[in-house]
């Protein structure tokens, strides 16, 4: 490889001066240093990451358990959505080198295709990050439950379809005996959250008062995730028990009894600071990427417009590379600690 | 002052096509080797669930193939592996010191506040 040749220039020669000793230009020098030092922050968050898991003395949620889902099919397909993405994030890393290697052609046409090749898959990536963050932000059907003994558990099972609300007693919008069909699922969870449920009442937002016809869940399964007085993390509880204790907490005209979702407070899948933790890594991680598609669109402006052609390398594009395969890099590791370990 | 980047330090800053047909062909090795390890990866996650008595040896090997990931991501597509080696080591050697303090500082602090954390409670 030509690669080779720039080591046998002895070191006299090499540090005399006039040369950059590392036969490398200041700008992917200096890309190199900023890498090392963005690949530190990102360890830094990452250790904390794992230092907070291990002292967390409620139980971490699983990951596959967690990220089951995939857009427009549902659930029960764990983490294949997020393999998807670390595979296209990868593939975008390759087209990238291939941009590169065509540059060291002066290949113009073939960079450009590379680089377009590069900039669709850092492109789907940043869109099935911000919709794993609004799958994630709006949560489950069952959301989390907080019982009787203060402990906390996730639920497992079918959620019975909500069919209609029948107004019992009248607001400042319906009237008694009204039927309401539309919205039925975001009303309920609203007003779970803020207590409105009683008795299988529910009070909705205009004030009034209405029966709750609702199918029979199946097979529900509440696995305890945080201690409580009586039940302690890891305990499973099924059946008619199950039931009982989820509609309780559904019933107890308590605020907060079930969280759905996750806010910058709380979250459905487990301790605050998972939440926390998944917006910040996550989030800074998708702004490196989102960054990366503008720098590659910027670059490919430049190849378009015969810059770098005219300059007589494609060394911008390398260095662009090169942080795009930053971009890559962190993101197998967020994969490995955040989603699989 | 003259402009650094219009200066051709690296020698291999052009090459011809053969050596591009060689480069491309190492470039679809090294993809099919990550994506051969992601599948692996993936496939044992989905097999072995966490309340597995070999979950340990599975989150290992997760650790230390993503760390084959990275070796072949930084030397075959960064081109770290075909620069001098005095900028590999420039690179590379403070990066490993600060993580491998940070990692043996995590583990050491961690497990002594989780273990005071278990006496005291919360």
């Amino acid at each position: 490889m030509a690669g080779q040749a720039s080591k046998q220039i002895d070191t006299k020669t090499l540090w005399g001066g006039k040369v950059s000793p590392f036969s490398s230009s200041y700008g992917k020098l200096m890309m190199w240093f900023f890498l090392v030092s963005d690949a530190l922050t990102f360890g830094g968050l990452l250790v904390s990451y794992g230092f907070t898991r291990f002292n967390v003395q409620d139980a971490w949620p699983i990951g596959e358990e967690t990220f089951n889902s995939l857009p427009f099919l549902g659930h029960g397909y764990p983490l294949i959505y997020v393999a998807l993405m670390t595979f296209i994030l990868i593939v975008s890393s390759v087209t990238m080198v291939l941009a590169v290697e065509a540059g060291h052609r002066m290949d113009r046409k073939g960079v450009t295709k590379w680089m377009i090749a590069t900039i669709i898959g850092g492109a789907f990536f940043v869109g099935s990050q911000a919709w794993e963050w609004s799958h994630f932000i709006h949560g489950s059907e069952f959301g989390k439950v907080e019982l009787a003994d203060g402990s906390q558990a996730i639920v497992k099972g079918h959620f019975g379809e909500l069919e209609s609300f029948t107004v019992t007693q009248a607001g400042n919008h319906h009237k008694v005996g009204d039927e309401i069909t539309e919205d039925l699922m975001h009303q309920y969870q609203h007003a779970i959250e803020k207590g409105h449920i009683e008795n299988n009442i529910i009070q909705l937002h205009d004030g009034s008062l209405a029966k709750i016809n609702k199918a029979k869940d199946e097979h529900m399964e509440l696995i305890v995730k945080k201690d409580g007085g009586e039940f302690k993390v890891g305990q499973k509880i099924e059946g008619k028990n199950a039931e009982e204790m989820y509609y309780e907490a559904v019933n107890s005209g308590e605020a907060n009894r079930i969280v759905y979702g996750a806010n910058l407070n709380q979250n459905e899948y487990g301790p605050q600071q998972y939440g926390q933790f998944f917006f910040f890594i996550t989030g800074f991680h998708g702004f490196h990427v989102f960054s990366g598609v503008i720098f590659n669109f910027i670059i490919l402006l430049g190849v378009l417009k015969g810059t770098y052609h005219k300059r007589g390398h494609y060394e911008m594009v390398e260095k662009t590379g090169l942080y795009w395969h930053f971009v890559d890099l962190v993101w197998v590791f967020v994969f490995t600690f955040f989603y699989l370990v | 002052m003259e402009r650094d980047d219009i200066i051709e330090y690296s020698l291999d800053a052009h090459h011809s096509e053969e050596a591009g047909a060689q480069a491309r062909k190492t470039i679809w090795k090294v993809t099919g080797l990550l994506t051969l390890i992601t599948i692996i990866e993936v496939a044992l996650g989905a097999i072995i669930k966490q309340g597995s008595p070999s979950w340990p040896i599975v989150k290992v090997s997760f650790i230390l193939l993503t760390l084959v990931k990275a070796g072949y991501i930084v030397m075959s597509f960064m081109h770290l592996g075909q620069e001098r080696k005095s900028l590999k080591y420039v690179l590379l050697v403070p990066y490993a010191i600060f993580i491998l303090y940070l990692i043996f500082i995590l583990l050491t602090e961690g497990s002594a506040v989780g273990a005071a954390l278990e006496s005291y409670g919360v």
